[in-house]
């Protein structure tokens, strides 16, 4: 019984297969990362005096349990409700020449309506039986006014837009701590022309 | 003519593991493609709303919070009343401040200030639920919140 030595593997090419994949790989993954609308909840103080806000700088959104929405005391469609959230952030009703007055406004200047961007507060106020996919609905529809609006100040002002660089900011695209503040400063601007005024009331407990 | 005779076939003959190679990178590479990476397990529904105007939310310094209806292969023992889950398991509403500590004890030292709080909650979940989540949080001083979506539009549907 004569010993056969058993013929090797040629394991040379394994390397290069391992490799092979790992670059795939490395060039292929994404890793996702969680996106989603962040908020800063009030700080729970009593406030002893609540700022007093005129009825016309306020844009009352309901959100009944059966998921309808009623703003300004109107029946209204989800899709209608970015556009009339801009038409009474950019109302500007202040009188021109009053401290008030605001510039860069392009709506229909009601007076009955809000006076400027910094004054108008938008109050949402939800039952407890509102679905929370309703919810987030609405949260970005109102958001989507302001970054729509904010988006069109710092075209006119900087010629890029709002969003797109601050993504890119969040992202790290933007390279030197110099220009990262730079355009940090510059964002804030834009905030300051529309600040994002949401308010949530406490909801109604119609609905248990 | 002893040259032409076969020789006795005792021995086996050896397997070929040339293609060896081939199958476990085939497997590897079937792996890879089928897992998700997740760091909790998932003890409720989770179908995120959608939404198009969104951040990024920086993991390090994050804490999770789930609310939704139990999952299908717990609804047998838990029932199908929405439930909030912290870390591995459920938490009741006036338990919540316990297990967030907990969790926030879990980041990194320096970032424990900065903690934000990632909220998946499913799409069908109330409100409600969303609202006693929150006067918790503000109980606990963590403000800043952020409600994971998943990208898309509802009005777009």
């Amino acid at each position: 019984m004569a010993r056969r030595a058993t013929p090797e593997v040629n394991a040379g090419s394994m390397a290069d297969i391992a490799f092979l994949l790992l670059i795939f790989f490395l060039v292929t993954t994404t890793i996702e990362k969680d996106k989603g609308i962040a908020r800063q909840l009030p700080p729970k103080e009593d406030v002893v005096d609540p700022p007093k806000i005129k009825e016309k700088n306020l844009f009352i959104v309901n959100v009944n349990r059966s998921d309808q929405l009623l703003v300004e005391e109107k029946l209204m469609e989800l899709k209608d409700l970015r556009q009339a959230a801009i038409a009474f952030l950019d109302n500007g009703g202040a009188p021109s020449g009053s401290p008030e007055y605001c510039s860069y406004c392009r709506g229909k200047r009601n007076p009955e309506s809000s006076d400027n961007p910094d004054k108008a507060v938008i109050s949402v106020q939800n039952d407890r039986l509102t679905s929370y996919k309703m919810y987030i609905a609405v949260q970005n529809e109102l958001v989507a006014a302001y970054n729509t609006l904010r988006d069109r100040e710092s075209e006119r002002l900087y010629g890029w837009k709002f969003t797109e660089k601050s993504r890119d900011l969040d992202e790290g695209k933007i390279k030197g701590e110099a220009a990262k503040e730079a355009l940090q400063l510059k964002l804030e601007e834009i905030q300051k022309l529309f600040p994002l005024k949401l308010s949530e009331a406490e909801p109604k407990k119609s609905g248990q | 003519m002893s040259k032409f005779t076969k020789k006795k076939s005792s021995e086996l003959p050896a397997i070929s593991t040339a293609s060896l190679p081939d199958i476990v990178f085939m497997l590897l590479f079937f792996f890879m493609v089928v897992t998700v990476l997740r760091n909790d397990n998932l003890l409720v529904q989770n179908k995120l709303p959608k939404a198009d105007q969104v951040e990024k939310l920086k993991k390090d310094r994050s804490v999770y919070i789930y609310a939704g209806k139990p999952s299908s292969r717990y609804t047998d023992k838990f029932g199908t009343e929405a439930k909030i889950q912290i870390g591995d398991k459920y938490t009741d509403i006036s338990n919540i401040k316990f297990a967030l500590t907990e969790a926030r004890e879990k980041l990194l030292p320096e970032l424990q200030d900065k903690v934000m709080v990632a909220l998946k909650v499913d799409e069908k979940t109330n409100t409600g639920m969303v609202t006693d989540i929150k006067q918790e949080l503000r109980d606990l001083n963590m403000l800043k919140i952020i409600y994971i979506t998943t990208p898309g539009n509802e009005i777009n549907e």
